[in-house]
């Protein structure tokens, strides 16, 4: 028994923020962000909305390509570290908004690897049979952490949600995932929660990240997983028809795929106009390219992600 | 077998898109030869590599020329 992608979604705001407004805020500039980062713009949630409106979008898309109905949905796992709620769960709340009642929801915290760390979680309930249906999101609200004065980090972050429905199959599917962490690194990348006693703090809840050590990490860690993933199945780069990473830097995304002597066409990219949606950047990423007709049912894909934590993770999919 | 010299020369010239008659031993990485902060880290991965060492963060801040990158490795290498 195997899990496959039944079908998927995507949501993004309709607010842009591009590189020349970023410009009139903060001392940065367009070239300067396009060559560190590759973005060129962010999507920016409107105030009305937060990761359960856009989760909810997302969903009914990916039902609706899956032909079908929220009621067929054993379980929802949405993949978030920026919901607006400490409980319920934002998964709880897509499920009442989607009228899914037959299903289980709970969110995922492992940061921008969520999706990947949740679609790991459904793929073991689909394939020992405790599920037929599974509904994986991955939504956030980064720009929302982020210290509107903090030029390193306004630049990367912007908001979105992503989901994949997964259903019970004879063939796979996905072949296996892969999932990862270190907490040892945990200074390096992440946001407090704001506190309520005894003294309230704000400031020091902003979002935080030493860009450079970042980098470093997820590179070497990123390059690892990758090559540990194919080596797994005895597979090699050239039997890929797709990487579709985290976009959260072109530069990680070049040297990933480098490492994998994969040319950058097979690459899914679309952090230009996205920024880094933390978890929702791999379902966004994977429904774009479904949904213009790159990837084709019977294709071979490798999903990566990594995020504070560390958490990373990877999934091998024949879609 | 090539020299430290030679063989540090050669990943500054794949790393950084440069020719090879710019890697001039006081050439500064980000003042001369166009490299940015992650360019700079990723140069310090490739000589980790090519060197089979570890460079500590606190010693990578200090390569900023050919010749420190030269001299790191050669106090450091085991070759």
């Amino acid at each position: 028994m195997f899990s496959r992608i039944s079908g998927t979604g995507h949501y993004l705001p309709c607010q842009r923020l591009t590189n020349q407004d970023l410009e009139q805020r903060v001392d940065t500039s367009d070239q300067w962000i396009m060559e560190r980062t590759g973005i060129r713009e962010r999507r920016i949630a409107a105030s009305d909305e937060n990761v359960v409106s856009m989760a909810v979008q997302s969903g009914q898309a990916a039902l609706q390509a899956a032909k079908l109905n929220a009621q067929d949905l054993d379980m929802i796992i949405v993949a978030t570290t920026s919901a607006d709620k400490a409980f319920p769960s934002a998964a709880c709340e897509v499920q009442a908004q989607l009228g899914a009642t037959k299903a289980a929801a709970f969110d995922v915290a492992a940061a921008c690897a969520g999706f990947i760390f949740a679609m790991s979680v459904a793929d073991q309930y689909i394939k020992t049979g405790m599920a037929k249906h599974i509904l994986v999101i991955g939504a956030d609200v980064l720009s929302r952490l982020c210290n509107p004065d903090d030029r390193n980090t306004i630049v990367l972050f912007g908001d979105g949600a992503g989901a994949a429905v997964l259903s019970r199959a004879a063939q796979p599917g996905i072949l296996s995932t892969h999932i990862y962490c270190d907490g040892e690194y945990a200074a390096l990348l992440g946001a407090d929660l704001p506190t309520r006693n005894p003294d309230p703090i704000t400031e020091q809840a902003w979002l935080y990240m030493k860009g450079n050590e970042v980098f470093k990490v997820a590179v070497q860690k990123l390059s690892e997983l990758v090559q540990d993933t194919l080596e797994k199945h005895n597979l090699t780069a050239d039997s890929l028809d797709w990487l579709v990473p985290h976009q959260a830097n072109y530069r990680i995304i070049q040297a990933t795929a480098r490492k994998l002597k994969m040319p950058i066409e097979q690459v899914v990219l679309t952090l230009e106009y996205t920024g880094n949606t933390s978890a929702a950047s791999v379902p966004i990423a994977l429904d774009v390219a479904i949904r213009d007709g790159r990837i084709q049912r019977g294709h071979r894909l490798l999903l990566e992600a990594f995020g504070g934590g560390f958490a990373w993770g990877s999934a091998l999919i024949e879609y | 077998m090539s020299t430290i010299e030679e063989r540090v020369k050669k990943i500054i010239i794949e790393q950084l898109g440069v020719k090879e008659e710019e890697v001039k031993l006081e050439a500064s990485f980000e003042n001369d030869l166009g490299a940015d902060s992650l360019d700079t880290v990723e140069l310090v991965m490739a000589l980790e590599e090519e060197f089979e060492t570890e460079i500590p963060d606190e010693e990578a801040e200090k390569i900023r020329t050919v010749q420190a990158a030269i001299d790191y490795v050669t106090n450091h290498s085991a070759d």
